[in-house]
């Protein structure tokens, strides 16, 4: 039998105002709030909310045996949370259902996975703690950042305790293979991976509207068939695409909700069921390892992160960034620990890719900035300033480890004054005891020779008496 | 295919960039083959490139007949002439110019330059073309900039043959809008006559239609490219000096908006202080923006060197850091190109009609000081930003070539030609 297992992605960055050199080291914040709240409540109010409507009643529907996965990045929370908090209640709602699985992934949608391999376990860690604190569940499966990934990566990830992890079917690592199964990791077998059919899951969220693609238009009776028609031991068709497919990229009016509606009927018809990653995980069996020497990516034609790191600036931003990472996972300040966060958003990177000057311009339909150059000024100016803070709260001219040490003496100052308090409140106890016990042994004495003294004076008495 | 192009100026001596343009151009066009092109230019000194064109002096075009033997004509102006073609040109004389002023050969003195008494000039070229229409015989007659579309007119009425002007500049980016009623109507005249009008931008088109009122059909862009460098140009080399170089390179007038270079240098110095900026060239600005550096106090800073040529240009450039065009008005601006062959990081004005076309440089608007600051800020300090500028800039220019858009010429001479 056949399932399919949709993954719906949700991520928005900060994005950061126009911010020029003479800024750097007076103004200290940087993000453009207008634009923020702009699109968060737009493609909210567009696409994920009504989305979220359809999801509901299809569950109610189908009695639960409609499923879908979730993954929102961190700073989409925050912006959420924000601005549009009712999504978060719309989505508590769909929690509560049972029928929805939220994905682990980094806090800040972040590269962090590529260059750094403690950042990227904190960030796991910060937004699956979001995740238990806002829905009260753990998320199970992992999705990186633009589902990237490769050997090492899970290596990682595994180490960190996930059983599955989310990937895309990228052509030149799966050669004559279909995506259509479960396969497992080379380098940590046990990690079972889930890979995106990137035919049927673009089919929904770019071509849907698409009226010189010669399948138009799509509906969820064609959808279905096609999916049947697919070989019988085809186990799991992946459908992995970005939360705005529905609504946003595809409008409203192009029938997106409704087809989405009609997609169950027709396919439990077919006997096609639905189900969840961490379902998926634990019912099939893997057919195969998969090993991925060079990270993949779902961008582009090349599927890898030439998106992001393809070009000297982004490479030269990228480095700069990491580059102070340890320092700033030593400072305190929540604010520019926040800050930290916000910059890692491997969104910043993407405007700066020049690899679609001339065509397709995929990249700048998504970039605030005209260029890309536009793009790496307005970024190295804020990292500047960043780098410029962090090196306030600790000078430059002393090493890492150095720093690290002198930390560990700090902080081990506290125990330490905390022990010494002690002793010292100990020693003071035995004083108070010590006197007391004097105090008492000395009034006993008192007594003694009170006693002594009276037994004198009787003894003397009686003397007297018999004399 | 025969064309017969008049031009005011030619390299290697020009005063601006019509004639490395109109130069590129022909040779472009050459390249793609199967046309031969006459080239007028005022006055001719012996030394440009022959190998793609017939260059013809209208200073050694009779006009008076004179009587005159082959020695004396082989003698006087043999180097720019062959001195057949001058009496073939003397056999044409269609009219009584005794009342001008003509030397020896019966021809007029030109100065091939800009003087006060360019209208006069101008008419002369025209006249001149009417002798030159009549012997040389061509399939289509091309017009470079106002100074020859009477010229053109003149030939076109001559010989019937359908005539093609090509825009570099109209008056309006001269001029920032205060036009010079002559011009303008030179220019009109000479659109209204064209049979078709090339203009070198998509911002000098819609000049074209939106000022002169021209149907747009009539319009097409060809956007100019850049020659290659020599051999020699490429290995140039220069001391460089520690400090950053940030260089204005170009006419010191009104329409170049050399003030926001000023005011923008003198927001980075205020962070930063390793950098020093060049205006090179000469104009009429100049000495308000000496005066303007010195207000802003940072003449010590900011520096200038006066008209440079040739090879001082090349030299100017490899020195530099960031070039920087804040045009306010710039039909095309060819420089920026050669900028980026010489791997400089170019910032340039989006008033610029080769923003156009370019991807690998800085746009910002010639207005917009804070944003030119941050440019020139951005490639002084961080390299990363300096070197994918310089070398996808040198990949980029690479792949605008003459040739293509002496093949977009050659396309319209053809249509016009069919159209007759």
């Amino acid at each position: 039998m056949k399932s399919i297992c949709f993954y719906f992605q949700i991520h928005q960055p900060f994005r950061l105002k126009t911010y020029k050199f003479f800024d750097i080291g007076n103004d200290h914040y940087y993000y453009d709030d207008f634009t923020n709240d702009y699109i968060i409540t737009r493609i909210a109010h567009r696409s994920y909310l009504p989305a979220n409507e359809i999801i509901k009643e299809m569950i109610t529907t189908y009695g639960k045996r409609f499923k879908v996965a979730f993954s929102i990045s961190g700073t989409a929370l925050e912006q959420l949370e924000q601005y549009v908090p009712e999504f978060i209640d719309s989505m508590k709602e769909l929690v509560n259902t049972g029928c929805v699985e939220f994905l682990s992934e980094t806090y800040a949608h972040s590269l962090s996975s590529l260059s750094d391999p403690e950042e990227f376990a904190l960030q796991v860690k910060a937004h699956d703690d979001k995740i238990k604190a806002l829905f009260g569940v753990t998320p199970k499966v992992f999705r990186n950042t633009e589902l990237i990934y490769s050997d090492d990566i899970a290596t990682q990830v595994m180490a960190m305790g996930f059983k599955g992890m989310i990937t895309d079917g990228a052509k030149h690592i799966l050669g004559w293979k279909s995506p259509n199964y479960l396969y497992s990791s080379a380098a940590a077998p046990k990690l079972k991976l889930l890979l995106k059919n990137s035919k049927f899951s673009d089919d929904i969220s770019f071509r849907f509207s698409n009226t010189q693609w010669n399948e138009y238009p799509l509906t969820a009776d064609k959808f279905i068939s096609w999916i049947a028609s697919l070989p019988k031991d085809e186990q799991i068709i992946n459908l992995f695409m970005n939360y705005e497919a529905l609504g946003e990229l595809q409008s409203r009016e192009s029938g997106i909700f409704e087809f989405m509606k009609a997609l169950p009927r027709f396919a439990f018809q077919q006997a096609i069921s639905f189900i969840t990653p961490s379902e998926a995980i634990g019912k099939l069996k893997s057919v195969g390892e998969l090993a991925v020497p060079t990270p993949i990516s779902w961008a582009d034609e090349a599927r890898d992160t030439s998106a992001w790191l393809g070009n000297t600036l982004q490479r030269e931003a990228f480095k700069k960034l990491y580059s102070v990472a340890e320092r700033v996972r030593l400072c305190e300040d929540r604010r520019l620990k926040l800050d930290w966060n916000y910059l890692q958003a491997s969104d910043h990177f993407y405007y700066m890719c020049t690899k679609h000057f001339n065509d397709g311009n995929f990249h700048s339909y998504y970039s605030p900035y005209e260029t890309p150059y536009m793009a790496f000024t307005n970024y190295m100016n804020v990292l500047s300033d960043f780098i410029v803070r962090v090196e306030e709260q600790y000078p430059l001219s002393i090493e890492n480890e150095e720093l690290n040490a002198l930390l560990t003496t700090i902080r081990n100052q506290a125990t330490e004054i905390e022990g010494l308090n002690k002793e010292i409140r100990m020693l003071k106890n035995n004083i108070i005891h010590e006197e007391a016990e004097e105090k008492e042994a000395a009034s006993k004495d008192d007594v003694k020779n009170n006693i002594k003294e009276s037994k004198k004076k009787i003894t003397q008495k009686r003397n007297k008496s018999t004399k | 295919m025969k064309a017969l192009m008049f031009g005011w100026e030619f390299p290697p001596h020009i005063l601006g960039g019509l004639g490395t343009a109109s130069y590129g151009l022909t040779k472009g066009m050459h390249k793609n083959g199967d046309i031969d092109i006459t080239f007028v230019i005022p006055k001719p000194y012996g030394d440009e490139e022959k190998g793609f064109a017939n260059i013809v002096g209208a200073n050694c075009v009779p006009i008076s007949w004179r009587d005159v033997s082959w020695e004396y004509v082989e003698n006087r102006i043999g180097s720019v002439m062959n001195p057949q073609l001058y009496f073939d040109l003397r056999n044409q004389i269609y009219a009584d110019f005794s009342y001008l002023y003509t030397n020896d050969l019966g021809c007029i003195e030109f100065s091939g330059r800009y003087p006060d008494n360019l209208l006069e000039e101008i008419n002369n070229y025209s006249i001149v073309a009417g002798v030159i229409a009549r012997t040389i015989e061509c399939d289509v007659i091309h017009s470079h900039d106002w100074l020859t579309y009477p010229a053109g007119i003149h030939a076109k009425k001559i010989t019937g043959k359908p005539l093609v002007i090509h825009v570099h500049a109209t008056d309006f980016d001269r001029s920032r809008g205060n036009v010079n009623p002559t011009v303008f109507a030179i220019e009109k005249d000479g659109m209204e006559n064209a049979d078709h009008i090339i203009t070198v931008s998509n911002l000098t088109r819609q000049t074209v239609i939106e000022k002169y009122g021209i149907t747009p059909e009539k319009v097409t862009t060809v956007h100019n490219a850049v020659e290659p460098l020599s051999e020699e140009l490429q290995k140039l080399e220069v001391n460089k000096s520690k400090e950053k170089v940030v260089t204005f390179l170009g006419r010191i007038t009104m329409q170049k908006g050399p003030e926001y270079f000023v005011e923008a240098a003198a927001k980075v110095l205020k962070k930063k202080h390793n950098v020093r900026f060049v205006m090179a060239g000469s104009g009429d600005m100049m000495e308000k923006m000496i005066k303007l550096a010195a207000d802003r106090d940072i003449a010590d800073r900011f520096h200038f060197t006066g008209f440079l040529k040739g090879r001082q240009v090349y030299e100017m450039l490899k020195a530099s850091d960031v070039y920087i065009m804040p045009s306010v008005s710039e039909p095309f601006g060819i420089s920026p190109l050669e900028a980026m062959q010489m791997g400089v990081p170019s910032i340039i004005s989006k008033q610029s009609g080769c923003a156009e076309i370019l991807s690998n440089v800085i746009k910002i608007d010639y207005w917009d000081i804070d944003a030119m600051a941050d440019a020139i800020y951005s490639i002084i300090t961080y390299p990363a930003m300096y070197n994918q500028l310089r070398d996808e800039g040198l990949k980029e220019i690479d792949t605008i070539q003459w040739k293509k858009a002496g093949a977009k010429v050659i396309d319209i001479y053809n249509k016009v030609i069919n159209n007759q």
